[in-house]
């Protein structure tokens, strides 16, 4: 699926705002294929926390839509939707279209 | 340094209502909110009328906090309910509307706030506990029972924002006299007052004392603390 340019640019808004309070040596990269979480990922738990957080703020700026990126849907998906910024994005815009 | 911003919960009236005119006074950037509309005014005091545990409500008056003053330094959730009944006479609607208050209130707070204080790795709330929880009073058995929840969550709270640099602790007052208490016969108040450390009413400035300790900067090592006034 490819993602709403208005959800990346939140996401990658999102990132800018982590990168603000992250050491150099673990600025995360704009990027969809970035990894977030699990294997790999840049970001430990309190890391992702903070991440969606600024997602949700600024999905809602850019949208003028609200939605709950981590609830018991997200956490209970066979492949978990904070793996990477695309699979993020994927997510978001399918919490979207169903709230059209 | 710029002014602290507060937000106090349950400010039409009581506890609240002196709480934001102490925290104006002394400089702080004063945002409140209750039901109604507050019955007096104070300059630097910022005032939203909504339900605590109206979910979108809260959120809204969240988003024009970080809008229009960039974040949120300070969390206080006076904003409480009681109803003194005997359980056997204590109708499910009353339970709903105690724990909608108390506990679901005091959880969209906390949650709402922190988002905002952890962009700025800073925070303080504040939580509002009560002596009926110790005391296990009879005739408060939901009121006690919410704020048990209330100290629960404050207490778990403290562990999962402490990365983030927000500390959570509870003052737990004695009665104070104001309306959430007007109701109560004199002889059961009486009953309580024997039963702290020290027997007097409490007083606003009780409470007060107690935030005070609890935003100040040097405080933060203290988290997850519940204080109790008058030796309870």
């Amino acid at each position: 699926m490819a993602a709403d340019s208005r959800i990346t640019n939140a996401l990658f808004s999102a990132i800018d705002e982590l990168n603000d309070i992250r050491p150099q040596d673990q600025q995360l990269e704009k990027s969809l294929d970035t990894v977030l979480f699990g294997q790999d990922g840049k970001l430990d738990s309190i890391g992702l926390v903070s991440f969606i957080v600024a997602a949700e703020q600024k999905i809602a700026q850019e949208t003028g839509r609200s939605i709950t990126l981590a609830d018991e849907r997200a956490m209970s998906q066979k492949n978990s939707p904070f793996r990477t910024v695309g699979t993020l994005a994927d997510y978001c815009s399918i919490l979207l279209a169903e709230g059209e | 340094m710029d002014k602290k911003r507060i937000l106090i919960t349950g400010t039409r009236k009581g506890i609240g209502a002196f709480l934001a005119s102490y925290y104006a006074d002394r400089g702080f950037q004063v945002i409140g909110c209750s039901r109604g509309e507050p019955e007096w005014e104070v300059e630097g005091y910022r005032h939203f009328s909504l339900d605590v545990s109206d979910e979108r409500r809260v959120v809204e008056m969240f988003a024009v906090i970080r809008e229009e003053y960039g974040g949120l330094d300070i969390l206080v959730n006076n904003a409480g309910v009681a109803s003194m009944n005997h359980i056997l006479l204590t109708p499910c609607t009353t339970v709903r509307k105690i724990l909608d208050t108390n506990v679901t209130g005091t959880f969209l707070f906390c949650r709402e706030a922190a988002k905002l204080m952890q962009r700025g790795e800073f925070g303080r709330i504040v939580n509002f506990a009560t002596v009926a929880t110790p005391l296990k009073l009879e005739g408060e058995a939901i009121y006690a029972a919410s704020k048990a929840a209330v100290v629960s969550l404050t207490e778990v709270l403290a562990r999962e924002l402490a990365p983030f640099g927000i500390t959570v602790n509870a003052v737990g007052p004695t009665p104070v006299k104001t309306d959430l208490i007007r109701s109560v016969p004199k002889e059961k108040m009486d009953a309580l007052l024997e039963r702290q450390a020290i027997r007097r009413f409490g007083q606003m400035e009780d409470i007060s004392n107690v935030i005070d300790f609890f935003i100040k900067p040097e405080s933060n090592f203290i988290t997850g603390q519940v204080i109790y006034l008058g030796g309870v």
